[in-house]
């Protein structure tokens, strides 16, 4: 009985916050497409791999048509894959817009950007069109579902990914993971400074 | 159920209810600000840019209210650097703060201040350089302002009279909406009743 009651105190309390909205400052592109999945525990996967690691070599499909591999960059350009959860949900629907008007950044720093979701192809497809022309390639890791995510130690327990970003330098090593808290967008400074780094 | 139990039970919903009034308090319940109603209390950092500080007729500080503005009438978009539409009229905003400056009748009396919903200083600056925006942008870093007014999606607008006497007014406040330059100059000047003066 005792432990009910402590249980109903607990709920009681973490009720408040779950039903809590939180501030996106979401654009009216949008309009009301866009689902709230209210607020998310920050992280909820285990990385499988570190700085200094050899990243992981994949291959998926594009928005655009055609399969992009990690590999096709080595020797060529620096590449940040930008994971985000999930197409339609809030922070998501901001990040890759923000992205979009800092090629030059990427370009002044050699670098690619590759946005990655476990969404699939016509989802991206429809999502991405609301954000304009993206000047980066939008990779689908719908299938075999999170296959990619799970590699790198970023999908979480619900079948999506974390919002996680992952500098990788020209020789293929992972300089930067950037796992942020599903619920809020990661600083456009601290990516730029990874960048910078290299 | 024991006298214990019903005690937890009863703290539980108070907790709650209490969480709930304080979360409303802290993360805000608010409303966006109505025509002929003030502005919550808010607090802008200054510009660090003389210029911009002179525009607005401010001194040296940390932060200021918009009714400290030298200005008749004073028109914020809140914006994201993250937000499409943002991000596709910041050309058309930046035409009507040129037009408003080369007009000797209303140049010095509108005066315009982009807030920058959740964007850092190296956020908002990324928008000004893509954009050339040469009006004041400023950061409102933990959208702390943009919970104030009511969490609106962007682009936003508020126009806000400003009286000899230090009192101010809000005569728009409209989700978007923006159909150029000349359109919205001419429906500020009608709506704030400086029609006449221009």
């Amino acid at each position: 009985m005792k432990k009910n009651a402590h249980l109903i105190l607990g709920l009681g309390i973490i009720s408040v916050f779950l039903l809590s909205t939180t501030a996106f400052g979401l654009s009216d592109a949008f309009k009301k497409n866009i689902y709230d999945p209210g607020l998310l525990k920050p992280t909820d996967s285990a990385l499988k791999v570190k700085v200094g690691d050899y990243a992981p070599d994949f291959s998926l499909p594009a928005v655009s048509g055609g399969r992009i591999s990690l590999g096709q960059y080595r020797g060529k350009k620096n590449v940040v894959l930008s994971f985000v959860p999930a197409a339609w949900t809030p922070v998501c629907s901001d990040q890759w817009p923000g992205y979009n008007i800092v090629e030059d950044l990427f370009d002044a720093n050699d670098a690619i950007l590759l946005g990655i979701t476990v969404d699939n192809i016509p989802t991206l497809f429809a999502w991405t069109n609301q954000m304009g022309a993206l000047w980066f390639p939008v990779l689908s890791d719908f299938w075999p579902h999170g296959a990619v995510a799970e590699r790198y130690g970023v999908l979480r327990s619900d079948g999506v990914s974390e919002r996680a970003l992952f500098v990788i330098d020209k020789k293929g090593i992972i300089r930067y993971i950037g796992v942020n808290d599903i619920n809020k967008r990661p600083r456009l400074e601290v990516l730029v400074k990874e960048l910078e780094r290299l | 159920m024991s006298i214990r139990v019903k005690r937890i039970s009863m703290a539980s919903a108070t907790i709650a209810i209490a969480l709930a009034l304080l979360h409303s308090l802290v993360f805000g319940s608010n409303l966006p600000p109505a025509r002929g109603a003030v502005l919550p209390e808010i607090n802008l950092l200054v510009p660090e840019n003389a210029a911009h500080r002179d525009y607005l007729g401010l001194e040296d500080g940390t932060f200021f209210k918009i009714p400290q503005i030298k200005a008749r009438v004073v028109i914020i978009e809140i914006f994201s650097m993250y937000c499409p539409y943002c991000q596709r009229e910041a050309p058309e905003i930046n035409r009507l703060y040129s037009i408003i400056e080369k007009s000797p009748g209303l140049r010095g009396k509108i005066k315009l201040i982009g807030i920058g919903a959740g964007n850092s200083r190296f956020e908002v600056e990324v928008f000004r350089k893509k954009y050339g925006v040469a009006f004041p942008l400023i950061s409102d870093e933990d959208f702390s302002i943009h919970k104030c007014i009511g969490e609106v999606r962007t682009p936003y607008f508020l126009g806000v009279t400003i009286n000899d006497d230090g009192t101010h007014q809000v005569f728009y406040s409209k989700l978007g909406g923006f159909k150029g330059a000349e359109l919205f100059l001419e429906e500020m000047i009608q709506l704030s009743g400086l029609k006449g003066e221009g």
